[in-house]
């Protein structure tokens, strides 16, 4: 009996490897060009940042004003800054600073964000009408000028130059989560009524394995695609801070502090080797990030049977 | 004998994707003549509801493409034909009617806009004429109050009364031909019976031709004067309905015929048909249905069989029958 | 005689209609307006009716995916809808259901032999280390081989996953397994293969099925009694051959005579029914079926007939018979 029914099922024998969604996911990624442009981008971006400055002959040189603003030459391939420190060289550590912030802020907003949206979705009710409403308030504070105003109280408060990177990051982690709370949330509760979280009520699974085996996985292709594009926008957000003189500052560099020299009309008009490069950085992250976000959204997309 | 309206020869429809090409339709022919009802039977993914499609050109063309072969409409090669020309058969001479009535109607605009549209392109009718028709329609096809409905929104309107709807608008141009593809698939049991009914009784009125695409035999055993059995992109039977179902000489014919339940003859044990619909990407040149098929033999996975007439003019592909009939 | 194991008392579903800018409930989808039955060990009762008439919903709120209106519903004497939630978890295992849907009732991102084996681990009934060997019995009892366990529901056709559903529920061992339109997503040959399927298992596990379908040739051939549901209520209700050779009331006999037979030599006198199924929010007074019924008389527009045994277990809720 059971033999004959193996017949029926197994006549159409897979040769293939099993295909997660996940496998199929990262097929189509790769074939899309511009995802694959922006991935490679931005891997240089970060060997730039990271281990470029180990390869710069200038990484333990002191300030010396004698080779203050020299433009692009053989020994300084981009020049050097009103101190003399070798432009190329700030710029890798400028990167590293910027691209950190980046991704420790979204860390900080993936944690917040995901876990309020997931609790809020899953709970509903008075819990999620407690925290929807939290991030209702959240939503209304104005960032970039609670940004600009912490940013003078750091200032003012002396606080040293070092942790106040620390404190940026932070902070816009903990102002900017709500909006993928409310994606996660509204995932959650889309999920809620597929017909296989059903089957899991009736087969009398117990809430904590809904939630994390069955409800997270499948949101988190959201958080994924919410999370690259929010990299972009904190790397974005502490550039215009330190433009603005009110996030990193100097000695400490970030790409955004470098393209504060263009306020000044003569370092704008005469020594374009000292803010195009800064700008350009930023350019190339936050589009390469970006391309990998779209791809990534395409990508993930179930729907999209290929 | 009624003429031939439309002719299908030797189509082949294919779908070019990642995975490998999709040989949907497989060098299909047969004919429907003037008046007839010809159902397409097959299960899914035998490419019945493709060959339609491709009849009225609305292949979505990448990743599909027709590949060869001509339909022939009184006549003419509706492949060969420009897009203009086509547009201008479609709704007007050729209409088609879909399966999920609830998607197929636009959500936003009124019932009597839908049905006056085809008219006004068409016809050239005033939208005064128009809507009168329409009112018309909606009455022709059994749906009271007809001028209320004319100023209705589908969502106001139960499934049934959406196909009957799609049908007025299919309908409104008085089509030489209409297709159906698995009209009342969606539908409830009794307002299957409605409709079918309807299309019967619309079809002798007009003197049109159905071909009417579906998987359940009994709308077949129902509606049919001439039956054509798809499977895996072929045609693998065609004969006239008391034929089939009197004289089924395909194998796969038979089984489907037996794993039917029928109410009043029942069985211990439903027949099956061992085995699944083969993966469409990657078949060879040996009968498609050899793997599932009882009466195997060694040329069957070596070579095609071709669609061959067979007496009372009936066609099969399949290798018992070589050698024998006319 | 066998122990009855299911009770349905006059049991009420209905669904509140929210309107307005304060979600104020204007009225209620009368999805299930007294429903009335029982079901002994070994049987299967098949639940038919048209869209509307709330045979899913009847099936959903027996297992308590629901809850339940007014009524009651016994398993082996016991209200499910009054045990607390512990206890409901507890015997959960013994009731089942198996959805129409086979794709969206499984997880797309689980591999299918732990979608199957979760439940059993998560109720504690083996360990982790032992369920892929459970698993892989289950799915040999219903005809998929030792590995398909590793792969994802999208690489299966619909007849392959919908045994997928029937091994997650089976392998619970559960006494009573609802089964809502298991077959109508499949092509016919396919739905041959899961039909026997079911009954080999019924035999075989001693199992008792509620076999939901709107697919009258199906339910004669799988069940041993039929109730025949519209608009929320029962109208008929006796043993399969009693049903199919003896309908008595109207409904059901339109309903039989509707359905399609493959055999064109075939002359029927056909019944078919004018107008619409009523909506659910909005059902006629009196004997709901009024509206469409060929028979209708004054008492049926104004009175809502009682469902009588008629004899022989027959019922019907009708009053010309």
């Amino acid at each position: 009996m059971s033999t004959t029914a193996n017949v029926t099922a197994n006549t159409k024998v897979k040769k293939m490897k099993s295909d997660s969604l996940w496998r199929s996911a990262f097929r189509r990624l790769r074939k899309n060009k511009m995802a694959m442009l922006g991935f490679f981008i931005l891997i240089f971006m970060f060997l730039f940042s990271f281990i470029g400055p180990y390869l710069s002959p200038y990484l333990d040189a002191k300030i010396s004003v004698r080779d203050a603003n020299k433009p692009p030459s053989a020994e300084h391939w981009l020049g050097t800054d009103k101190l003399g420190r070798d432009m190329l060289l700030r710029l890798m550590e400028a990167g590293r600073i910027s691209l950190l912030v980046g991704i420790v802020a979204t860390s900080i907003i993936v944690i917040i964000g995901g876990t309020i949206g997931a609790l809020a979705g899953f709970y509903g009710k008075w819990v999620d009408t407690l925290f929807m409403r939290f991030a209702d308030i959240m939503y209304a504070i104005p960032t970039l000028p609670i940004l600009i105003t912490l940013g003078a109280i750091f200032s003012d408060l002396k606080v040293p130059p070092d942790s106040r990177i620390y404190y940026v990051m932070f902070i816009i982690g903990i102002i900017s989560w709500m909006g993928l709370a409310r994606l996660v949330r509204s995932q959650i509760l889309s999920l809620k009524e597929q017909e296989f979280m059903l089957a899991n009520e009736v087969l009398g699974i117990r809430d904590r394995r809904k939630i994390f085996r069955h409800l997270l996985p499948n949101t988190i292709p959201i958080i994924i695609v919410s999370a690259t594009l929010w990299v972009a926008n904190a790397i974005l957000l502490e550039s215009a801070l330190s433009y603005l003189g009110l996030g990193v500052i100097p000695p400490t560099p970030s790409w955004g502090q470098m393209l504060s020299t263009a306020n000044n009309m003569i370092d704008f008009k005469m020594r374009p080797w000292l803010w195009i490069p800064p700008g350009v950085c930023i350019l190339l992250t936050v589009v390469s990030i970006n391309f990998i976000g779209d791809g990534l959204r395409d990508a993930l997309d179930p729907k999209q049977k290929r | 004998m009624a003429n031939t309206l439309l002719e299908f020869r030797n189509l082949k429809t294919y779908f070019y994707t990642e995975a490998g090409v999709v040989k949907a339709v497989n060098d299909v022919s047969f004919s429907i003549r003037e008046g007839e009802t010809v159902c397409v039977v097959g299960e899914s993914g035998c490419g019945k509801s493709i060959t339609a499609m491709s009849l009225m050109r609305l292949i979505p063309s990448p990743p599909g493409k027709i590949e060869g072969g001509e339909i022939l409409y009184q006549g003419k090669d509706l492949l060969k034909l420009k897009d203009g020309e086509m547009r201008m058969l479609r709704g007007n001479e050729i209409s088609m009617i879909f399966q999920e009535p609830m998607t197929s109607l636009n959500p936003v605009l009124k019932i009597g806009e839908q049905i006056m549209e085809p008219l006004i392109e068409h016809k050239f009718l005033s939208k005064r004429e128009a809507r009168q028709k329409a009112i018309e329609l909606i009455e022709q096809v059994g749906i009271p109050r007809a001028a209320e409905i004319v100023d209705a929104y589908p969502h106001e309107l139960s499934g049934g009364m959406r196909q009957r709807i799609m049908i007025a608008i299919a309908l409104s141009c008085d089509p030489k031909l209409l297709i159906a593809d698995e009209p009342t698939t969606a539908l409830d049991v009794t307002i299957q019976a409605q409709i079918l009914d309807l299309l019967r009784r619309l079809k002798q009125e007009r003197n049109m031709s159905l071909m009417l695409i579906t998987h359940d035999l009994g709308v077949v055993a129902e509606m049919a004067d001439y039956v054509v059995v798809m499977y895996a992109g072929k045609v693998i039977e065609q004969a006239p309905v008391k034929e089939i179902f009197k004289n089924p000489r395909h194998p796969y014919t038979k089984g489907l015929l037996k794993a039917k339940p029928i109410i009043g003859q029942r069985t211990t044990r439903l027949y099956n048909i061992p085995g699944m619909v083969p993966n469409p990407i990657g078949l060879g040149d040996n009968c498609h249905f050899s793997d599932r098929c009882e009466h195997c033999m060694e040329i069957c996975l070596t070579k095609q069989p071709q669609l061959k007439e067979d007496a009372n003019g009936s066609k099969v592909a399949c290798w018992l029958y070589e050698g024998e009939g006319a | 005689m066998s122990e009855q194991l299911l009770e349905v008392k006059d049991l009420k579903k209905y669904f509140p209609i929210k309107a307005g800018v304060f979600q104020r409930t204007v009225g209620h989808v009368k999805a299930v307006d007294g429903v009335s039955f029982t079901v002994k060990r070994g049987e299967t009762l098949g639940l038919v009716g048209e869209s509307g008439c709330g045979k899913s919903t009847v099936g959903r709120t027996i297992v308590r995916l629901y809850d339940k209106t007014e009524g009651s519903v016994l398993y082996k004497g016991q209200d499910i809808h009054e045990l607390p939630k512990k206890e409901l978890r507890k015997l959960r295992p013994k009731m089942q259901l198996v959805f129409q849907d086979p794709f969206s009732s499984l997880n797309p991102r689980l591999k299918v032999g732990e979608s199957i084996g979760e439940a059993l681990v998560d109720h504690g009934f083996c360990s982790p280390s032992e369920m892929r060997e459970k698993v892989l019995t289950v799915l040999d009892i219903c005809g998929l081989a030792p590995y398909h366990y590793d792969r994802y529901p999208h690489e299966f056709s619909g007849g392959q996953r919908q045994r997928i559903g029937i091994a997650r529920a089976l392998i619970l061992k559960p006494d009573f397994i609802v089964l809502d339109e298991p077959v109508s997503a499949l092509d016919v040959s396919i739905q041959a293969q899961i039909i026997n399927l079911l009954t080999d298992l019924q035999e075989r596990q001693e199992l008792t099925y509620l076999f939901i379908s709107h697919d009258l040739s199906v339910v004669e051939h799988i069940c041993t009694k039929v109730a025949v549901m519209y608009l929320g209520s029962m109208v008929e209700m006796a043993s399969r051959d009693e049903l199919f050779n003896h309908p008595l009331h109207p409904y059901t006999k339109a309903l039989l005579s509707a359905v399609p037979i493959p055999d064109p030599t075939l002359k029927r006198e056909r019944i078919i029914l004018q107008g619409d199924i009523p909506s659910p929010a909005n059902p006629p007074k009196g004997c709901k079926f009024h509206t469409r019924c060929p028979l209708a008389t004054d008492i049926c527009r104004e009175q809502v007939p009682e469902f009588r045994d008629m004899g022989g277990n027959h019922f019907v809720a009708c009053h010309l018979v």
